[in-house]
């Protein structure tokens, strides 16, 4: 079975359609990368996993997302739940004007965890599990924001699997960082594939291929292709995308 | 060839000159209109304080009058609180006093013809201030209030020595007669007491409500509705005061008067309800564009984590505004410090300290709007009510400074 299933997905900011009919499922512990120039649709496709695109007033849309074989969309599911279920990395690392620890703790206490030793122990294990402990284990009473802005994405990824969601989405998790951080969250992903289904936004050809086991290629709304990553990237079946990854547009 | 080049050049060189002198011009227009404010702003602060510091080197008794006693009695100062319980007959021997045992004889010029008839006063009151030391040397218990004018040459009694009014006494002192005779009570605490009662009464109504309105309207209502409500709730900042004043004066001070059972409505109470209704516009608006102003990030990462919106307000909107939200309230405090005209129709005004919400009271503006018309120009009671102004001043001042500081701090958070 299918981790994340979509099926005829079409989706419209008030009369602007922006996704066309989009099939794509995703397997248990892969990562999807989703690529295709700005304003084709995969941003706006990742945020309809976690139902981020409520907030948005005047946006409709219309076919079935199944997470775990269940409608997300559908009447009995509790976008709380879901989005406890479906983690989200943003563009820009966005911590809260909070302290180090609190940041990670947020989602624990929001989700009603209270007891203390399980709160240090859950934040302390994830930002472990980021390869940030050893960076900040000293002032985790410290402000988030003096913390460098590859180490505030990394806290963000840490706050996002501090409520052990199953699935992890990344809007572009590197775009506002440089390489040494950017590569430090590429071998962080690498490393969580193993326990998590991954869908990545990206910009980065390169990045989409290092990280990713399969890619999707979005382009003005439309999914034009989606194979295997390797397959995309050295023999892709459609001309748009060739002509995209190889640089001729976008 | 080369002198029309040379002409082009000069050309362009007057036309931005030309330009550089124009936008000189409008810069000078611009700083002489800032000047203009600033220097008004000042002068009338100055004019303020000058008027109102005059009254601390006055006597509170009025110019030309003076009190005397028998030069027997040991007694030398008075306070203006005792005087007035003298002559109101509170207070009616030398002994209550610290003097001898004596009962306290009270004089005012128009007594004088309990004494003595009009021949011995003569026929155009020649006599009269022979008459009055006269009396005043026979009579040991005698407290005398004249004219200075009566006061003869080898006048025999004492006059009495009255303390210039000081700020000390001007803040502490808990009545307020401006217009006694013989001697002026000038307390405002009762007056502080009133306008800081009023206006913490009108905070606690409107805070909480305007809070509650701010969420509604930042986080909750649909566009539609905030696009109806929002001006309609700014339209209440533009009505005019009196109007707020009938609406209390004709709905909430019976309504008052009625669920307390109380002989009159017009109370402290009274006046914060208006007051509060009055502050709400202030306190929405600025708390909910603080509110607005959380960053969609912030939000979108609380509700990613799963927290439901509602946890999202209180753990992340609410900190995040809280110095904005702050910022209005105490914006919305100081429209209710200042306010006067409402005030003085629903309060009830009577100047002593209030111990509940259900005394009426009196502010500081409402003393000086409804007093100055009635104070001689220049006189101790009209230096009175500008002192009063200053206090006022001296308030929303601090006040105005301590919204600078709490907006200061939320900018400097953001960077």
């Amino acid at each position: 079975m299918h981790k994340i299933e979509s099926q005829n997905v079409n989706f419209y900011y008030g009369e602007n359609q922006a996704l066309h009919d989009i099939s794509l499922s995703m397997k248990e512990n892969t990562v999807t990368a989703l690529i295709g120039p700005s304003g084709c649709g995969k941003s706006t496709y990742l945020r309809l996993l976690n139902r981020m695109n409520d907030l948005i007033d005047d946006t409709k849309m219309t076919g079935s997302i199944l997470i775990d074989g269940t409608d997300i969309y559908g009447n009995a599911t509790n976008v709380d739940n879901l989005r406890k279920n479906v983690g989200m990395v943003f563009q820009k690392p966005n911590p809260f004007p909070k302290t180090i620890f609190e940041n990670v703790a947020y989602g624990l206490r929001v989700n009603g965890i209270t007891d203390k030793n399980e709160i240090e122990e859950r934040v302390v294990t994830t930002i472990e599990q980021v390869a940030l402990w050893d960076e900040v284990k000293d002032k985790l009473k410290k402000s988030a924001f003096e913390l460098s802005g590859g180490q505030q994405q990394r806290l963000c990824i840490a706050r996002a699997l501090a409520i052990k969601p199953s699935i992890l989405l990344m809007d572009e998790p590197t775009s506002a960082l440089d390489p040494i951080s950017t590569s430090k969250i590429e071998e962080l992903i690498y490393e969580l594939k193993n326990k998590y289904t991954i869908v990545i936004v990206t910009h980065n050809m390169q990045q989409a291929g290092r990280v990713s086991d399969n890619t999707a290629f979005f382009y003005m709304g439309n999914l034009i292709e989606y194979d295997k990553t390797k397959s995309i990237f050295t023999k892709p079946a459609k001309k748009q995308t060739e002509d995209y990854i190889t640089g001729r547009f976008g | 060839m080369s002198s029309v080049v040379l002409l082009k050049i000069k050309h362009t060189d007057l036309k931005t000159n030309f330009k550089q002198i124009k936008e000189k011009i409008i810069e000078f227009i611009l700083m002489l209109s800032s000047a203009a404010t600033s220097i008004t702003v000042v002068l009338i602060v100055f004019f303020l304080f000058i008027e109102g510091a005059g009254v601390f080197s006055k006597k509170p008794i009025d110019k030309g009058f003076l009190l005397a006693v028998n030069d027997s009695n040991p007694i030398t100062k008075l306070e203006p609180s005792q005087i007035k319980d003298i002559f109101d007959q509170k207070i009616t021997n030398w002994k209550e006093l610290g003097g001898k045992d004596q009962a306290i004889v009270l004089f005012r010029t128009g007594d004088i013809t309990d004494y003595y008839t009009d021949e011995e006063l003569g026929a155009n009151f020649e006599y009269f201030p022979e008459k009055i030391n006269e009396l005043v040397a026979k009579t040991p218990g005698i407290i005398a209030f004249f004219s200075d004018k009566y006061k003869s040459k080898d006048f025999k009694g004492r006059e009495l020595d009255l303390d210039k009014i000081s700020v000390f006494k001007f803040l502490s002192d808990e009545e307020w007669f401006p217009t006694a005779e013989p001697v002026a009570q000038m307390g405002v605490k009762p007056l502080i007491y009133g306008t800081l009662l009023v206006s913490f009464g009108a905070i606690v109504l409107a805070l909480p409500i305007g809070l509650f309105a701010a969420i509604y309207l930042s986080e909750i209502a649909k566009k539609r509705t905030r696009n109806f409500l929002k001006p309609l709730i700014e339209l209440l900042a533009g009505i005019p005061s009196v109007v707020y004043g009938f609406f209390g004066l004709v709905i909430i001070v019976p309504l008052i008067q009625s669920v307390f059972n109380l002989p009159v409505g017009e109370t402290a109470l009274a006046g914060s309800v208006v007051l509060a209704i009055m502050a709400l516009p202030t306190i929405i608006t600025i708390s909910e564009d603080a509110m607005r102003n959380t960053p969609r990030a912030m939000k979108e990462a609380s509700l990613a984590l799963g927290a439901s919106h509602w946890q999202t307000i209180y753990k992340v909107v609410i900190p995040y505004s809280a110095s904005g939200i702050t910022a209005g309230a105490i914006l919305g405090i100081g429209r209710a410090i200042g306010e006067t005209m409402a005030v003085l129709m629903v309060t009830g005004n009577a100047a002593v300290i209030p111990h509940t919400f259900l005394a009426p009271v009196r502010t500081i503006p409402a003393t000086i709007a409804a007093e100055l018309g009635e104070a001689a120009n220049g006189g101790l009671h009209y230096e009175a009510l500008f002192a009063l102004g200053c206090i006022l001043f001296v308030i929303t001042f601090g006040i105005n400074m301590l919204v600078e500081m709490v907006t200061n701090k939320q900018s400097h958070k953001k960077h």
